[in-house]
């Protein structure tokens, strides 16, 4: 379905990132939000809290993030798409609720506007030391999808696009901003409503005595039923069967936390994103997100000023990873480079895809600043020789 | 069975509470002489003469003894994380403002964990039921303090006795700006069921405590005998006095426990508060979000 | 209850009487019902039930009145009435006749 133009400001717009993202939320269809001041982050609730009165939204500023979160889960099953937006600290707070996200399987998105930790850390400054954690930040096993935007205009696209991933499959979606891009200030283009398509909640049809919350059919992911409809349904953070009940034996744990994995796993195909420039004939690839990959254009610049033939991947879609694209790069070029504001995470998972076949190279950064693209240079060199 | 029954009666009767129930799950998990399975009861029969419609009626509970009422009452239920029940609950009244929003959770999740959420939807009066099931411990877990422990009180983690002073959870919520407060124990059935159906009949933050027995923890590790014996002694020792200040309502160990209802007096909600102020400010330009709720529908 | 005379409206007054059900195998033997029942028409029976415990039972036979407290304060739901549609008349003998309450 189509965007509902009343919340769409189409036309060229000089905002940054993050009412770029607000902005992108409500053209998405959010209209709850429950959040926390937490710097870089507040701009996008402020902005929200400015356009919500005037498109049938609701804002509320919660007490602390464990609530903000926790109500963005209560009000995704009134069939409301709702968020949260955080940094950090709130991020960290966060992280039992979105493995109630997870484990209830309610679509939500959490917009984490990545500044630099650990702890308090550097709150006006940059990083990208949360992509682990996005991943892996709640006990148990689960599966996310996590988006980065390089741009304030991504920022507005790509928001679109997490809102209907976690739509689609019932998954809270973290959006992975950093300061830099949140705090940049870039001409975003937002384009009229009918050329926003938006994924709406995938409600049953099936009366509620032959309705079952969490039964999959053909599709991987269980249909929707909303609180207030009738159906009566029980959602529990505990494990549980079809029904929604309670069912803590290993068979009942067995099942549910492999469909829970699959959802994402099995489709990874589906879901994974990238962008890829000049990789066929690479002897090096840069593998980059965010603003590092902003960055990082202009250190291939440089290398190819060197006479190297370099390519860059950028993620899109950082969770799920694109093992399989990786696994084929590491057979083909003679080293992956892969810059990022943090001390090493995706180069981790690289280096895991690669599995030995090519050489990866990590350009860590503590955090605070983006690379100098020389630092980024060099290291493509060194690997190229 | 024991029936006592005229030949001309139907082979199976059912019992009244059972279609407010999940009767595929029930024999429940509570222990024997527990009070839980009593409030829920009376819930269930004050939805019962409340007319409500039960399909827009949903349920929140977090983590403990009480916190699994949510999974035996059929209505749209969920069991959340630990003390989150309450702003949970928020983002279901605001999200789809036509529900009945009804937390049932114990001490522990509501005022230990949860003690933040709890003073904060006070004050703002969001619209919700809370009934808070008081056992004076954190039962599912084996019997630690919580913060309604009376002082003295053996328990797992104060064995030699509570020396922190409890809250006065009426007294809390009154201060806090709940329109509606009152208190009542697992004996006084009729009158719980009644004060339900009164705060049901309300909006905004109602709060009602029912002190309940936990036989297997409290009463055992405090040697104050059985359930029933618990019930004896809420019957001697209870005082109902409606209208009381809620500050007197402090409870010592065995002490008296005052009852009633405390505070009764409605008071604008957070939703008319907000509605309220962006129609004064934004005129024609404010677009509430209908009753029905946020959710954009397909075409 | 005694009488020392016949009350006026004994003619169109009813006591309701309802006939008592007990679900033995739910009762986890708390004997709240026992104990608050105000005509003490249960007491615990000398057989268990499926899972040992000491079920209610009626030991006086048609002198439920209706009024609901052992249902209402059983945390098992596992004991209820069901009034019965023909309430026994009061009559003068009858009032006599009938024990009065021992405790509450």
């Amino acid at each position: 379905m189509m965007a509902d133009p009343v919340g769409v400001l189409t036309g060229p717009h000089y905002m940054d990132g993050d009412v770029a993202c607000g902005e992108g939320a409500i053209a998405a269809g959010c209209r709850f939000v429950a959040g926390y001041p937490i710097t870089p982050s507040t701009e996008v609730v402020e902005r929200i809290s400015h356009r919500f009165p005037r498109v049938g939204g609701t804002f509320i500023q919660m007490e602390d993030e464990l609530a903000s979160m926790a109500a963005v889960v209560g009000s995704s099953w009134t069939g409301t798409k709702s968020m949260t937006v955080t940094s950090g600290p709130g991020f960290s707070l966060m992280m039992e609720n979105i493995g109630l996200a997870a484990m209830m399987e309610t679509p939500c998105v959490v917009v984490n506007v990545q500044r630099a930790g650990p702890s308090t850390g550097l709150p006006t400054m940059v990083g990208q030391a949360d992509v682990m954690q996005a991943r892996w930040g709640s006990h148990g096993d689960y599966e996310i999808i996590a988006l980065s935007p390089e741009s304030p205009q991504e920022a507005f696209d790509l928001m679109i696009d997490a809102f209907n991933l976690a739509e689609l499959y019932r998954v809270p979606t973290i959006f992975l901003m950093d300061e830099c891009v949140g705090h940049m200030t870039e001409k975003v283009m937002i384009r009229p409503a009918e050329q926003i398509e938006i994924e709406p909640r995938r409600l049953t049809k099936l009366p509620p005595d032959d309705f079952m919350p969490y039964k999959v059919n053909d599709h991987p992911v269980p249909e929707f039923a909303r609180v207030g409809d009738g159906y009566r349904f029980h959602a529990t953070g505990l494990t549980h069967d079809e029904r929604g009940y309670p069912a803590m034996t290993v068979a009942a744990q067995e099942e549910h936390v492999f469909r829970l994995s699959d959802k994402i796993r099995a489709q990874a195909d589906d879901i994974v994103r990238f962008e890829e420039e000049g990789v066929e004939d690479a002897d090096v690839v840069v593998v980059s997100y965010g603003i590092t990959a902003r960055v990082a254009r202009a250190s291939i610049d440089l290398a190819r000023d060197q006479g190297l033939k370099v390519g860059s991947l950028r993620l899109v879609v950082v969770w799920p990873f694109p093992e399989n694209r990786i696994r084929e790069l590491a057979g083909s070029v003679r080293g992956i480079v892969v810059p990022e504001i943090n001390l090493g995470q995706i180069v981790l998972e690289v280096e895991r895809c690669a599995a030995g076949n090519t050489r990866v190279v990590g350009v860590p950064h503590a955090g605070g600043a983006v690379h100098d693209p020389a630092t980024i240079a060099a290291a493509i060199v060194e690997v190229a020789r | 069975m024991t029936i006592e029954i005229r030949p001309d009666y139907a082979e199976t009767v059912e019992h009244p509470v059972s279609p407010y129930l999940r009767m595929d799950r029930i024999p429940h998990v509570w222990c024997p002489g527990c009070g839980i399975g009593t409030v829920v009861r009376c819930y269930a029969s004050a939805l019962e003469r409340s007319g409500l419609d039960l399909d827009k009626v949903a349920v929140v509970s977090g983590i403990g003894c009480s916190g699994r009422a949510a999974g035996y009452l059929k209505l749209d239920g969920f069991h959340t994380t630990h003390g989150r029940a309450i702003p949970f609950a928020t983002g279901l009244e605001l999200g789809r403002p036509e529900l009945t929003v009804t937390v049932i959770s114990g001490d522990g999740d509501l005022i230990g964990i949860g003690g933040n959420h709890f003073i904060h939807a006070a004050r703002r009066n969001l619209d919700m039921l809370v009934i808070l099931i008081n056992n004076f411990i954190y039962g599912m877990t084996g019997g630690q303090n919580g913060p309604t422990t009376p002082l003295d009180a053996i328990s797992s983690t104060m064995p030699f006795g509570n020396f922190e002073i409890p809250f006065n959870m009426p007294h809390l919520a009154a201060s806090s700006g709940a329109p509606y407060v009152a208190r009542w124990t697992s004996l006084h059935t009729r009158r719980l069921t009644w004060s339900i159906e009164d705060a049901l009949e309300r909006t905004g933050f109602r709060f009602i405590e029912v002190v309940a027995p936990c036989p297997v923890l409290y009463l055992r590790l405090n040697k104050l005998g059985q359930g029933i014996d618990r019930m004896r002694y809420y019957h001697d020792n209870a005082e109902i006095r409606n209208g009381a200040d809620p500050s007197e309502a402090d409870i010592d160990f065995q002490g008296r426990i005052l009852c009633g209802v405390f505070v009764d007096k409605p008071r604008p909600t957070y939703r008319e508060l907000m509605q309220a102020h962006y129609r004064e400010v934004l005129g024609d330009e404010y677009v509430p979000m209908p009753s029905e709720g946020g959710m954009i529908h397909g075409e | 209850m005694e009488f020392w005379r016949t009350p006026l409206d004994a003619d169109r007054v009813r006591e309701p009487r309802a006939d008592v059900y007990v679900l033995e195998d739910r009762c986890k033997g708390c004997e709240f019902c026992v104990e608050y029942c105000p005509r003490d028409v249960l007491a615990m029976a000398e057989h268990f039930n499926s899972k040992g415990y000491h079920p209610p039972m009626v030991v006086k036979t048609g002198e439920c009145l209706n009024c609901n407290m052992c249902e209402a304060i059983c945390p098992d739901y596992a004991i209820f009435t069901v009034k019965l549609p023909e309430a026994l008349p009061a009559t003068a003998l009858q009032i006599a006749g009938v024990s009065r309450s021992s405790s509450s």
